[in-house]
């Protein structure tokens, strides 16, 4: 039986609809991402798994119970929220003490397990300094041993990372990786960065405007997005139009705007004359200098139109003859790598068959 | 740099010496005052005995004296005063934070809005006259008033002697609290809108109950504003000499009333300065505690 389970879930603020129909399960010892742009619904459904907020049907079952109508308090689920929601009164000790007071724990008891958890984040040193004398990562880390001192059945986190920057943020991340193999304890993330989800998750659900549109491993998400929404979403990808002209029994063939026929393996439910697109990831996509003249099946010619160099990779935006706009991402450090190309440099494009996603259009 | 400290010290001069002029000097001029002694007539006898005033009597009227302070602690009397007048605004204090903090909550919590609205009804008793104010509370708590009579009538019913509640310690309570409640609401409001509401839900999603979400989070939070308000109120309650004179009975004379008496009534300058100084010390002690506790609590 799944540890957490959502069936049917709808929650609607008048006309809007936050959640629309969400059913999922969450196994136990996951770690499992909510991803989606603002406003897709997934903090509201992290809300209502904590129980600050109420579904207007559907089910939300822990263990197999309903817990759809349990306050917050009464829930063995805690919550890391964005800004930390530290309580200011209190020591770093008091923080973390805090869900074991309210629990009845013996006071000999806290301390001991309050000096442990605060061990555990290396935080030892300063148990006894106030919320606002830590810095970002360290109340962070406290945001964390408070909610996972009394070993909840599951943690939520609202984008705990948000408020961290870049440098702190990879730091956090590998930290909380360890954390959550460490204790053990199921994870709930929600976020919009995709870097964060694809580093931190087990799984991922990609939900977009109150639906769940994939749930799946980070890299089945990002290497085998099943739309359009996901596919832009999830890092950077070519969108070219194609559309199916034949569908044989094992493949089907494609014919891509300006960029002539190609055959792919057959996907299910494809048939002859869908509208759609072809999907490459720019790290995908070859490029080599013109004057090379090298042989190679569905190669394009084009002129290079723009390049961001951002140290270990540059991204090269190159327009092939027929007009349509690649973007290529090359590792500055690969031995095959010669030279940078310039802008207006003549160039071939190339990308392996396999490469080749085929999205249909949404209807 | 160097003009715009001198800018700063022109802008601070002028209140600086108002403060100086009118608090400070005569701030002075009482200590002095206080170990003088009283004019025959009243005001103050001479520092130094003229020497061509052959009408002149006991000669150690003249130059500085203890005796005001002497008179003060040698009766228990003015000690008893001061204790009730410091139980009254303790009361009086208790009362108002009771009465004041939900009020407060309740429009920390209310939409933006309304706030402003809300605040202005609270200070709106301001805008008439505070001792019409009293008198109106004269009439509210007299014996012919329909309050009276109802409170009266509901004693009797349930077997009661009927009570008499103008010029009575409750009076003066009523009048206390009335005038100062708005000083208590506007502190606590002022600290209660800032709480992050997050702070609940983080509280809430950790175990904690309604109950255990005020004591543990909201109240220790609005200490600052539970101090700031009580010292506004518990300081002017403690020299309040109208209200106890107006709605008071004979046996309800506070400091303020025993001060005013010494320089209207008795007119003994010395003593009446020597008891104003007594209770500036009490209210500088009373206020050193409220600022200590007023301090984020440091760690045990």
């Amino acid at each position: 039986m799944a540890l957490l389970e959502l069936r049917n879930v709808i929650r609607r603020f008048g006309d809007f609809t936050a959640v629309n129909n969400v059913s999922l399960s969450i196994e136990a010892g996951e770690f499992f991402t909510l991803l989606g742009p603002s406003g897709c619904g997934k903090t509201t459904l992290l809300r209502m798994m904590a129980g600050f907020d109420v579904p207007d049907s559907g089910q939300i079952l822990l263990d197999g119970q309903d817990i759809a109508n349990t306050p917050p308090e009464k829930r063995p689920i805690h919550t890391v929220f964005q800004s930390y929601a530290l309580f200011p009164h209190m020591t770093v000790a008091n923080n973390v003490a805090f869900p074991l007071k309210m629990a009845g724990v013996a006071s000999a008891e806290i301390e001991k397990r309050v000096e442990k958890a605060l061990e555990e984040v290396q935080l030892s040193r300063f148990a006894h300094r106030f919320p606002h004398e830590l810095s970002g990562g360290q109340k962070q880390r406290v945001a964390f041993a408070r909610g996972l001192i009394n070993r909840p059945r599951l943690l939520l986190m609202d984008e705990p990372l948000g408020a961290l920057d870049a440098k702190l943020r990879e730091d956090m991340q590998r930290e909380l990786i360890n954390l959550q193999k460490e204790v053990g304890i199921t994870f709930v993330f929600v976020t919009h960065s995709q870097d964060e989800a694809l580093a931190l998750s087990q799984r991922i659900a990609v939900m977009n405007l109150g639906q769940i549109e994939q749930i799946g491993e980070p890299s089945v998400i990002y290497g085998h997005p099943t739309n359009r929404f996901i596919a832009d979403f999830i890092g950077k990808i070519n969108l070219i139009a194609a559309r199916i002209t034949q569908v044989s029994d094992k493949t089907m063939t494609l014919e891509i705007n300006q960029l002539g026929t190609t055959t792919l393996p057959l996907k299910q439910d494809i048939k002859s004359g869908d509208q759609g697109v072809i999907a490459i990831r720019p790290e995908q996509v070859a490029v080599h200098a013109l004057a090379k003249q090298v042989e190679i099946p569905h190669a394009y010619t084009g002129k290079v139109l723009d390049f961001l160099y951002v140290g270990d990779v540059t991204t090269y935006v190159i327009e092939l003859d027929s007009g349509i706009r690649i973007e290529a991402l090359l590792a500055n450090s690969s031995p095959g790598r010669a030279r940078f190309f310039e802008v207006n440099d003549p160039v071939i494009v190339s990308w392996p068959q396999e490469a080749i996603q085929f999205l249909l259009d949404q209807p | 740099m160097n003009k715009f400290r001198l800018t700063r010290w022109l802008i601070s001069l002028p209140p600086i010496l108002f403060l100086l002029i009118f608090f400070a000097a005569p701030s002075l001029i009482m200590v002095i005052t206080s170990f003088r002694f009283p004019g025959e007539y009243g005001g103050l006898a001479p520092l130094v005995a003229p020497e061509t005033d052959t009408m002149a009597g006991d000669s150690s009227l003249y130059g500085l004296t203890l005796e005001a302070y002497r008179f003060f602690f040698s009766d228990i009397l003015y000690a008893e005063i001061f204790l009730k007048s410091f139980a009254v605004a303790a009361t009086s204090t208790l009362i108002c934070l009771i009465m004041a903090y939900p009020v407060a909550m309740l429009i920390a919590q209310s939409a933006k809005k309304y706030r402003n609205l809300m605040i202005l009804l609270v200070v709106l008793p301001f805008a008439s006259n505070f001792l019409i104010r009293i008198y109106a509370w004269m009439i509210i708590l007299g014996p012919e008033s329909a309050f009276s009579h109802f409170i009266n009538n509901m004693l009797q019913f349930f077997g009661f002697e009927p009570v008499m509640m103008l010029f009575s310690s409750f009076a003066v309570l009523v009048g206390t609290v009335y005038v100062h409640l708005p000083f208590m609401i506007l502190p606590l409001y002022t600290n209660l809108e800032k709480h992050d509401p997050v702070l609940l839900d983080a509280a809430q999603d950790l175990g904690a109950n309604r109950w255990q979400r005020f004591w543990r989070v909201t109240w220790p939070q609005s200490l600052p504003g539970v101090f700031s308000g009580s010292a506004l109120v518990f300081i002017p309650v403690l020299g309040m000499f109208a209200i106890p004179d107006i709605l008071g009975g004979t046996g309800d004379i506070l400091i303020g009333n025993l001060i005013k008496d010494q320089f209207l009534g008795t007119r003994d300058w010395p003593f009446g300065s020597a008891l104003s100084i007594m209770l500036m010390l009490v209210v500088l002690c009373v206020t050193g505690l409220f600022t200590l506790l007023a301090r984020p609590r440091a760690p045990k």
